[in-house]
């Protein structure tokens, strides 16, 4: 083979490593030597990556596949590898996830300066990092699902990274078990395509789909409706989306790798890479197209209300990621990718500046308690406008060119693309108002650090709040990059990305050439409305110094605050009758049964038992002679029976006797 | 004319010696006495060991006799030792009242 190496198995170990290294050692080592190790891994993993992005560049045909080992679950007719392929989607993850990843490892640094557990910290982002990285150069969605089941363990650890606060410890369980649903789907989707292709991996499934269409519609669309499933956990989508806003109570550096930019878009990738099957079920995508539509819609009316910074982002997410499946579900997977590629970038940045933010007013999250911060965290304030520009969609930031991508697509799809479009542009609007809402509240206007809040601050209160700080340069290097890359990273333009993702993703639906005009005026439009919610937002919070000026909208305002009671649905509907059934249901057999029974089984048998024998054990000489003697006699009575009976020898006596 | 004892005499008389013995054993409260009923169930077995020996000319039995006689002289001078220091210890040899072993 005159191939050249690209080393693919090192890019997820070298990262293993590293968790390895840290996760062992780590409790032992100076603090100097675990960032060291924390950030050499990656960053030589992203170099592999980089050099692998080089070589596609100069001309490597992809994909490449390297097989760990062809055979590596056998069993009948049912053979599954062990192999790692490099192909153009995988190409832009794999750089997505391993250089905001060693970004967000620089910026951790800084940040998680002064905790507790900052080595377990570390081994579990590499840790998450190596699992990442297996499920999206994985070949098959057997080790796909490896790397899936893999980050989710690695963002329940991060999620309750603080262990001295339970309410992380119950948002990890939280965001375990919502995955585990998910997960469930995934199962579901791989048995039966097991079943229906007897092949898990993509290229041949792939084929087989291409090939003739043996495989009935209904089947189909069953296995896409599972695989949605997953990705809705996984991607915190309706109806999966309830632990997304609760894992914000990891680090916030976490929340933006993880809960951000890479761990949630693997349902977007997922969807992306099953496309060939999704394709063939319209009624799948047309699912899959809602949902992302409504998450969207829907997260972003939450979104306008929160007041902790790192829930209006995770909302944002949640909205952001609903737009990623409405790409998906229109067709338009290389655009749903396009803009899971600049939401990594300038949802990072917002994530790390609000990291910044809340770092610099020693954990204070509460929005009504910042304000006027512009001047004290100059750096922190410009990459973030960036950020909000960018998710904002303004040209020529980054986010304008992928959302438009999206909407664009949506655009030209039929009669119901229409409809997702128009829900669609409205959630631009809602998007720049709580962006710009966000904006305004934290940076301008004047400090409310030391005014009165009625909640009490979520995070150690706000000693520092009245002398923020800027942050120290080393988290202020992944903002500028990051805010760099929120600007540019859309210039690549929809079609270079789209022709690029072609022999994955197929072809890119909206051809540039028919509809010019069309999509010069929804880009126009797309701008307006976003100039629309910023005027809003300037409107509200631009002067008013509180967030409660309007009191007009009381109603609207309470249910979205209480994020339309979708959790209360979700405890008073399945969690408590579960839980209910759990503890007086099987809790009760179980406890009565077969824990108290079984202990109160053995120990009756015992006591009894001991009861009965203690009444040998008389201490009584004579009476231990009396039982030798009637032992004695009862054998002897046995050998004159057996000698009447005519049973010859002691065995055989012993053997009549005991019959 | 036989005028030598029949085989069956020895053994009916080592039976009524066993029995004695064991009945001694059982009711008896006195260490030594129950002791002795000890040593008369011995030597009951040992009479119709010697007595099948002689009638079987085999010389097994009468050999074993001699284990026997050997195990029931360390039987008596382990048994007395142990007898007299009870006896030191408690200030009695009634079995009834030895009975600190009960649970």
């Amino acid at each position: 083979m005159n191939e050249p190496m690209l080393f693919l198995p090192l890019i997820p170990l070298l990262p293993f490593v590293g968790f390895l290294l840290n996760g062992v050692l780590g409790s032992k080592l100076p603090k100097a030597l675990v960032s060291t190790i924390a950030l050499a891994f990656p960053l030589a993993s992203f170099a592999l990556v980089a050099r692998a992005a080089w070589m596609v560049y100069s001309g490597l045909a992809l994909p490449v596949i390297e097989h760990g080992a062809p055979e590596w679950i056998v069993f009948g007719a049912v053979h599954i590898g062990f192999g790692l392929a490099l192909d153009q989607l995988t190409l832009v993850m794999l750089l997505v996830i391993t250089g905001v990843g060693f970004l967000i490892h620089l910026y951790s640094v800084g940040y998680m300066e002064h905790e507790q557990g900052y080595w377990r910290y570390f081994a579990y982002l590499n840790l998450f990092l190596f699992f990442m990285t297996v499920l999206v150069l994985a070949s098959n969605f057997l080790l796909m699902f490896v790397g899936w089941e893999g980050v989710g363990l690695a963002s329940y650890l991060l999620i309750g990274f603080y262990i001295d606060r339970r309410s992380a410890g119950d948002a990890g369980k939280k965001a375990f078990v919502v995955n585990r649903i998910g997960d469930f789907g995934f199962l579901i989707a791989m048995f039966l395509l097991l079943g229906s292709f007897g092949t898990l991996n993509f290229s041949e499934v792939a084929a087989q789909l291409a090939g003739h269409a043996a495989i009935s519609g209904g089947v189909v669309t069953l296995i896409c409706l599972c695989l949605l499933l997953g990705a809705t956990g996984k991607s915190a989508q309706i109806p999966l989306y309830i632990w997304l806003p609760d894992a914000m109570e990891g680090p916030t550096p976490v929340s933006a790798l993880i809960h951000a930019a890479t761990m949630v878009t693997a349902g977007v990738y997922m969807i992306a890479r099953a496309h060939a099957l999704f394709d063939l079920s319209p009624t799948a995508l047309l699912v899959v197209a809602i949902l992302g539509t409504a998450t969207a819609f829907f997260a972003a009316t939450v979104a306008m209300v929160q007041t902790d910074i790192k829930r209006v982002l995770a909302y944002s997410t949640i909205s952001q990621l609903g737009y990623m499946f409405l790409g998906c579900g229109v067709g338009a997977y290389s655009a749903a990718v396009f803009h899971l590629m600049t939401h990594a970038f300038f949802k990072a940045l917002l994530f790390l500046a609000a990291g910044s933010v809340i770092h610099g007013l020693g954990g204070e999250q509460d929005l009504r308690r910042m304000g006027g911060l512009r001047k004290q965290m100059p750096v922190t304030f410009w990459t973030m406008t960036a950020a909000v520009l960018a998710i904002a969609g303004f040209f020529p930031f980054a986010g304008f060119f992928s959302k438009d991508a999206i909407l664009a697509a949506a655009f030209q799809h039929g009669v119901s693309g229409k409809a997702l479009w128009t829900v669609g542009l409205t959630t631009a609007l809602l998007t720049s108002f709580y962006m710009f809402r966000l904006w305004y509240l934290t940076f301008l206007g004047e400090s409310r650090a030391d005014g009165p809040a009625d909640s009490p601050a979520n995070g150690h209160g706000s000693a520092h709040a009245g002398h923020a700080h800027e942050s120290p340069w080393i988290m202020l290097t992944p903002l500028v990059v990051l805010a760099a890359l929120s600007v540019c990273g859309g210039w690549i333009g929809m079609e270079r990305f789209g022709a690029f993702l072609a022999p994955v993703t197929g072809g890119v639906q909206a051809a540039a050439g028919d509809g010019g005009q069309i999509e010069m005026m929804l880009s126009a439009l797309a701008v307006l409305v976003a100039a629309a919610g910023w005027f809003v937002a300037h409107s509200i919070y631009g002067r008013a110094r509180n967030d409660r000026a309007n009191a007009s909208l009381a109603l609207p305002r309470r249910v979205l605050e209480r994020k339309y009671w979708v959790d209360e649905i979700y405890v008073a509907g399945i969690v408590r009758p579960l839980e209910g059934l759990a503890r007086y249901g099987l809790g009760w057999v179980g406890e009565w049964t077969l824990v108290r029974g079984s202990a109160w089984l053995l120990a009756g048998v015992a006591s009894l038992s001991g009861e009965f024998l203690r009444r040998w054990q008389s201490g009584n000489l004579r009476s231990y002679a009396a039982w030798l003697t009637a032992a004695a006699a009862i054998l002897l009575i046995f050998v004159l029976a057996g000698t009447l009976f005519g049973i010859n020898g002691f065995a055989d006596t012993i053997h009549w006797a005991v019959r | 004319m036989n005028t030598a004892v029949p085989a069956e005499w020895y053994l009916i008389l080592s039976a009524a010696l066993f029995t004695l013995g064991v009945v001694g054993f059982l009711i008896k409260r006195s260490l030594i006495s129950i002791f002795m009923s000890i040593e008369l169930m011995l030597n009951a077995v040992n009479l119709s060991f010697v007595t099948f020996a002689h009638e079987w000319h085999a010389v097994k039995g009468q050999i074993f006799v001699f284990f026997v006689m050997m195990v029931a002289a360390a039987e008596a001078a382990v048994g007395l030792a142990i007898l007299i220091s009870i006896f030191r210890a408690r200030g009695t040899l009634t079995v009834d009242q030895i009975d600190l072993m009960k649970l």
